[in-house]
């Protein structure tokens, strides 16, 4: 029943613990029974006694010892008593329900006379339970209990006719009692027997019964917690425990199953910038492994394009070798420089501050190419929280950008900065989305608006197919694929392992239709409806604790703007619209920035008319 | 009586020992090869050498342990470290903790190898010349008459903090005079980051040879002395005041201050 230790180690520790309070409850019970037994034995035969005692008087005060000895015979008969002896001062029997013993003495050190004659000279007056003893003739023999009592003088003792004691003596003899205890001892035998098993059963009722509620309420999900540690142990970081109870361990379930996330979570964010540290340390090796043998290229190919002057055509040759040579250099070259980004260090700053000081940096650029830089700040804005250097290099690269898109000929720049409050809708967005088997519905190689989309597994009768929905969240440009009616007999689920992305017993408050649900991990349920013309969706998490604080930066130029093709892919390193001039590092750096501060960039342009780029970047905490 | 040679060349890379000796030669130089350091310290022992090419990722001694070897052996031969750009905060580290005189960044041309190589070999009679005028010497750095509280990185440039947290950029008189003179400047553009280390200019010296300024701190470019640029000679006739190149927002001066010299 019990496989784990723990719940053994309990069971034992309780039915111990039982065991000890019930042994002494039942000691002292059955002393109890015992005492109050004898006591009611002792009573008993002391009233015998003492009516015997007044019975006999009479005969005595006659001094008709006949009929006194034939009463003590006929009594010591009955079944309650097992003799009766009565003997005067000097120790002699002079009455007894065994013949035999009349006219032998006692022996002053026999138990019925040491009671009072034990210190050598005789007590007055007894206590009442002093004058019982208990004692067995031999060790196998039953118990008996004798009585015994002083017959004391009395003024009718010695004014009786027969003048037989004198006034001066106290105690005139002794009537001694003996009766059977085998009854009593059996009672007590009995009483004894049927305590003990009443503590033995109730040691093994409650043994059992908390033997099987410890499997239930500890045992149980304590061996469910262990076997998620060792699921987490061995690398299972979407394990849950399944949470069934409100107590301790339910609670314990529950911290256990958020560590899990923000474990899987870290885990995710290290494997991030463990992205990033191998990228360098990838881009530092392959820098020194591609730089010897560029060496031998590029200088051997210098060497004979200096000694090969006068033949034309070689020389051209040679010279393509050497600049693509020298190209690979500046490639390996600016993969170093990209690997050295770093992480942000966030504090409050004014990014109109940051706008100006990134303006003196570039403004001798700006004004050999006679570009204009108008400046339209909000002076009141908010600090944000930002890493200044960090947001300052964004601003460099889009007034850079913005210049060179204006060419030779001069133009205009516009910066302007204003705050805005922002609702999570169209702002956040959502970078996991996990099924109810933890698989990651995120899909990189689905874009939408250049961001990985979320994709799902839809299946309508017998057709099945993906869609794919919009990661920001609110948004419903979504990636549909032709399906469009989405009613109640259409599932979603999980493209990795089929389980339903249906939310169960829940329906779209605007159109009472089936609503989808996803897990967004640390950050609760999202929730949204498919229905054609219906779009409601809810985050309950983010909904109410948004802080919809926005700083929003434009850079306008009107230069020559970009091709519309080129925009989706924007962002992506190694995209330039620069051509050989580019890079195409500058907007992939910006863009990691921005997201990094959990903010957003969007650009908007036009041919021969100008490119707007817009950052949004939240006020923070 | 030793053999005296021009180059020694130490890469654990044939392909590359190979390719150097080859342009030495033809330019009338005398080259030996080593491929590792122990290898390299047999030649100085049998030869003397004017200038020393030095990898610095070498298997079992590397580039420092090298220079720190000549330096407990007493050889004064300028050393000029070729180094990949994941190592060009190692070069910067060899030019002031262990006194190699220049560095080259790999891959190189022909002839960017020939301008460090004459560049060096002047140098190195340079510093010959004041060591017979019986100066003192610890070093191509104590030769450098700069001013005190400049930062310079090896013998080539300078940086100077100033009180707002700018810093002014220049190059070294001894580097102006080892490239013999001055003809152009090619200066980047304010905005545009310096890395330590990397090339901050192109420097043409009068015979057209091409000289990269090594840039002594990291950080953006400010400012861009324009009046230096429209006249080189300002530049050789006062190298440390008003001949500065850059004025630069220094990104991370604190550890950059530390690999150079004082």
């Amino acid at each position: 029943m019990l496989n784990s230790k723990i719940g053994l180690k309990l069971t034992f520790g309780v039915a111990l613990t039982i065991l000890v309070v019930i042994a002494i409850f039942a000691y002292f019970n059955i002393q109890s029974d015992n005492r109050s037994l004898l006591t009611e034995v002792e009573r008993a035969a002391q009233q015998y006694s003492d009516h015997l005692k007044a019975d006999m008087g009479y005969d005595m005060l006659h001094n008709d010892r006949k009929r006194i000895q034939d009463d003590v015979r006929r009594i010591g008969k009955q079944g309650t008593i097992d003799g009766i002896r009565v003997f005067n001062k000097m120790g002699e029997v002079i009455y007894s329900s065994d013949s035999a013993e009349i006219g032998k003495m006692v022996d002053i050190k026999a138990a019925t006379c040491f009671r009072c004659h034990l210190t050598g000279r005789p007590v007055k007056r007894l206590q009442k339970q002093e004058h019982m003893r208990f004692f067995r003739t031999d060790p196998d023999s039953p118990r008996q209990l004798g009585i015994i009592n002083p017959i004391y003088n009395e003024p009718s003792c010695w004014t009786a006719a027969c003048h037989m004691h004198p006034e001066s003596q106290t105690v005139l003899g002794v009537l001694d009692v003996t009766m059977p205890l085998s009854k009593v001892d059996q009672n007590i035998r009995n009483s004894q027997v049927a305590i003990i098993i009443l503590a033995v059963s109730a040691i093994i009722i409650l043994s059992v019964i908390i033997g099987f509620l410890v499997r239930w309420w500890i045992d149980r999900p304590v061996q469910d917690l262990l076997m998620a540690t060792r699921q987490v142990a061995g690398g299972n970081l979407g394990y849950r425990v399944e949470v069934k109870r409100e107590d301790e361990l339910g609670m314990l379930a529950r911290s256990f199953n958020s560590m899990t996330d923000n474990l899987a979570e870290a885990r995710l964010q290290l494997f991030q910038s463990d992205k990033l540290a191998s990228m360098g340390r990838l881009a530092a090796g392959v820098a020194h492994e591609i730089n010897n043998p560029l060496t031998a290229v590029l200088t051997n190919s210098s060497y004979l394009l200096k000694r090969s002057q006068g033949q034309s055509e070689l020389q051209e040759d040679l010279q393509v070798i050497v600049s693509e040579t020298i190209r690979c250099r500046e490639i390996v070259k600016s993969l170093l420089d990209f690997a050295r980004q770093t992480v942000p260090k966030k504090r409050k700053a004014d990014i109109n501050e940051i706008i100006h000081r990134a303006a003196t940096v570039v403004e001798n650029q700006l004004s050999m190419g006679q570009v204009e830089l108008v400046m339209d700040l909000d002076e009141k804005l908010a600090k944000v929280t930002v890493d200044a250097n960090q947001i300052q290099q964004v601003f460099i690269n889009l007034m850079v950008n913005a210049s060179d898109a204006i060419g030779e000929d001069g133009g205009t720049i516009n910066i302007s900065s204003r705050a805005i409050s922002l609702g999570p809708a169209g702002t956040l967005q959502i970078k996991r989305a996990l099924c109810r088997k933890r698989h990651d519905l995120v899909d990189r190689k689905i874009q939408i608006d250049g961001k990985p989309a979320i994709s799902m597994r839809y299946k309508k009768n017998k057709e099945t197919g993906l869609i794919h929905l919009n990661p920001m969240y609110g948004s419903n440009k979504h990636k549909l694929n032709g399906m469009t009616d989405f009613d109640k007999e259409v599932e979603l689920m999980c493209p990795d392992c089929s389980a339903s992305l249906m939310a169960d017993g829940e329906f779209c408050p605007d159109c009472g239709s089936r609503i989808y649900a996803f897990e967004v991990p640390l950050k609760g349920l999202v929730q949204g409806c498919l229905k054609e013309g219906c779009g409601w969706h809810r985050w309950e998490q983010v909904d109410s604790s948004w802080n919809d604080e926005y700083v929003e930066v434009k850079v306008t130029d009107n230069g020559c703007g970009i091709p519309q093709e080129q925009l989706p892919k924007l962002f992506e390193p190694f995209s330039t619209t620069k051509g050989q001039k580019g890079t195409g590092l500058g907007l992939a750096v910006t863009w990691g920035i921005v997201d990094n501060h959990n903010g957003t960039i969007s650009v908007e342009s036009k041919l021969c008319a100008g490119t707007t780029f817009t950052i949004r970047i939240p006020v923070g905490p | 009586m030793k053999q005296i040679q021009d180059i020694l060349v130490i890469d654990d890379e044939p392909m590359v020992t190979r390719v150097v000796i080859k342009v030495c030669t033809a330019e009338g130089m005398t080259a030996t090869a080593a491929n590792h350091a122990n290898d390299a310290l047999r030649c100085l022992d049998e030869g003397e050498f004017r200038l020393i090419l030095c990898d610095i990722m070498m298997p079992e001694l590397n580039g420092f342990q090298f220079l720190e070897e000549l330096s407990k052996r007493g050889v004064q031969t300028p050393v000029v470290m070729m180094t990949g750009y994941s190592t060009v905060e190692n070069a910067v580290r060899s030019l002031t903790s262990t006194g190699a005189v220049d560095y080259i960044p790999k891959p190189f041309t022909a002839d960017e190898l020939l301008i460090v190589i004459r560049r060096s070999l002047r140098c190195g009679m340079l510093l010959n010349e004041a060591e017979s005028a019986s100066l003192p010497r610890s070093g191509a750095m104590s030769y450098v008459p700069c001013p005190a509280n400049y930062h310079r990185l090896g013998y080539a440039s300078w940086a100077l903090m100033e009180d707002k947290g700018t810093a002014l950029i220049g190059v070294s008189d001894l580097f102006l005079r080892a490239a013999e003179g001055i003809k152009a400047f090619e200066l980047s553009l304010p905005g545009e980051d310096l890395l330590q280390g990397i090339p901050c200019t192109e420097m043409t010296s009068p015979d057209g040879s091409i000289h990269n300024i090594m840039c002594p701190l990291s950080g953006r470019i400010l400012e861009v002395n324009t009046q230096a640029q429209s006249d080189p000679s300002l530049v050789e006739r006062d190298p440390y005041f008003r001949g500065w190149l850059y004025r630069i927002l220094p990104s991370n001066p604190a550890s950059d201050l530390q690999w150079l010299s004082f």
